[in-house]
């Protein structure tokens, strides 16, 4: 894109509930926008509302689609919520640093997804499963709300049976008809098949849920440096410029979102300002 | 065919018990099955056992009024079930079900009780390793009490 500060108007291809609050929905990508890597994020602006951070959620080898997976909880995302195709909202993109795939390859590839903070996470399975051969072995460890808060849950279960994805979930609470697991998502650590010795892992969710994975992985015998989270702050411009999302020495949204666990480990516990 | 203390042996649980312990733990265990839909503990019965899970998935469940029965934990194979049998009143404080055909070994809390009333060392041992498995209980609520995957933002 010429100017990464200047929003690039993309017409909605479809829109699709999640769970009661959560949706996800595909643009057009604008022209030039040429490829995302997994773990990257968009700015999406609504013109009298503002603009927020989104990760990229579908396939990096669609080119025809930018997918988002979204929570409606503020001013842009409650909007976004209400929008239909063919709605035209505003885009900039694709920014930060995404997962860093390469350095699982030959490699066990675990993914520790808390809630919405599966969407970013999405992109690596896509781009993994793809490409099985590379990894010793690809597994999806989920923790959610409740059942009904499971994302792509079909799509996930399709990976579990046709793609050799190793796949556990588990919910906070359920009713009675539920037959999966409750309990927390780091007890599924234990319950999976992984070789922690050989093992890269990629953790998305809530903070305090990637201080709990990190802990029970380096339990484990997982290296420190081989457990990669993906963060979150508020973000303005997306280039590295404002200093909004400022944490330590890095800025979430260049040297981000996605760093090597022991880089900001220590900033884990500071409250944004 | 593996004996009830070979298993025991085998579980990470009683790793580091003397065979002392082992034997006399052993000697208060015995094998059982619950079929699908079983009760196998229900909330406020008299707690005077504990299981060690080999096989199935358990529901820990609590009855409220306004949801009906609420799956709060489950339960697989090679966790361990139950540590009301130490505690006074010795009451299941949860009802436990067996969501599919659950092999366990049953250990029983009264004997147990009075051996580490005898022997206070190994006494000690168990509460240990009890202790451990309610801590991380205790984290695991925490995280679910604070509904983190609920919240409005991730970070
Ligand atoms: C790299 C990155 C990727 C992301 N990916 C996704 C994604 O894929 N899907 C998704 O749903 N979300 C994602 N988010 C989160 C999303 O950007 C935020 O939730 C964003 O604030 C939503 O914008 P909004 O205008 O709807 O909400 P806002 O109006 O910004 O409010 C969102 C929440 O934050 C609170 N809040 C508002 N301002 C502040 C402040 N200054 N300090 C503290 N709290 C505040 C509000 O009370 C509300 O609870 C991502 C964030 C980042 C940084
Ligand atoms: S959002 Fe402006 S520096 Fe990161």
């Amino acid at each position: 894109m010429k100017d990464p500060l200047l929003p690039h108007l993309v017409e909605m291809q479809s829109w699709q509930q999640e769970s009661e609050l959560v949706f996800t929905f595909q643009v057009a990508p604008p022209e030039e926008y040429g490829s995302f890597r997994a773990g990257q994020f968009n700015m999406l602006y609504l013109p009298g509302m503002g603009e927020s951070a989104i990760s990229i959620s579908g396939d990096p080898a669609d080119r025809n689609h930018l997918t988002h997976t979204v929570r409606a909880v503020g001013n842009v995302t409650r909007a976004l919520h209400g929008l239909r195709p063919p709605a035209r909202i505003g885009l900039r993109g694709p920014f930060g640093r995404g997962w860093p795939l390469a350095a699982a390859e030959g490699r066990e590839l675990l993914l520790m997804a808390g809630g919405i903070g599966l969407a970013p996470l999405r992109p690596v399975l896509f781009q993994a499963l793809a490409a099985p051969e590379r990894y010793q072995r690809v597994t999806l460890l989920l923790g959610a709300r409740s059942p009904e808060e499971i994302l792509y849950s079909e799509q996930l279960l399709r990976w579990k049976s046709d793609a050799g994805l190793q796949f556990l979930a588990t919910v906070d609470v359920a009713s009675a008809a539920w037959r999966g697991d409750v309990g927390v998502i780091t007890d599924l650590v234990q319950r999976a098949a992984i070789n922690p010795q050989q093992t890269v892992a990629m953790v998305c969710g809530p903070e305090i849920m990637l201080r709990f994975c990190a802990r029970r992985l380096r339990e484990l015998g997982v290296a420190s440096d081989a457990i990669h989270v993906s963060l979150e702050r508020h973000m303005q411009c997306g280039t590295g410029f404002c200093g909004h999302c400022q944490l330590g020495p890095y800025f979430l949204c260049k040297d981000g979102p996605v760093f090597a666990y022991p880089a900001v480990e220590p900033y884990l516990m500071t409250q944004e300002f | 065919m593996r004996t009830v203390g070979d298993e025991l042996r085998a579980h990470p649980f009683f790793a580091g018990l003397s065979e002392d312990c082992m034997q006399l733990i052993a000697g208060c265990g015995e094998h059982v099955v619950f079929r699908s839909g079983a009760t196998i503990a229900s909330e406020g019965s008299a707690a005077n056992e504990f299981y060690v899970i080999e096989r199935g998935r358990v529901a820990l469940q609590l009855h409220t009024s306004a949801t009906g029965a609420l799956l709060i934990q489950t339960l697989d194979a090679g966790d361990i079930l139950g540590w009301s049998w130490l505690f006074p009143p010795f009451r299941w404080s949860i009802e436990a079900r067996a969501m599919q055909d659950v092999h366990a070994i049953r250990l029983d809390g009264k004997c147990l009780r009075g051996k580490c009333d005898t022997d206070p060392a190994m006494g000690y041992a168990l509460m240990q390793r009890f202790s451990y498995i309610m801590s991380q209980r205790v984290e695991a609520t925490r995280l679910q009490v604070l509904d983190v995957y609920g919240r409005a933002n991730r970070s």
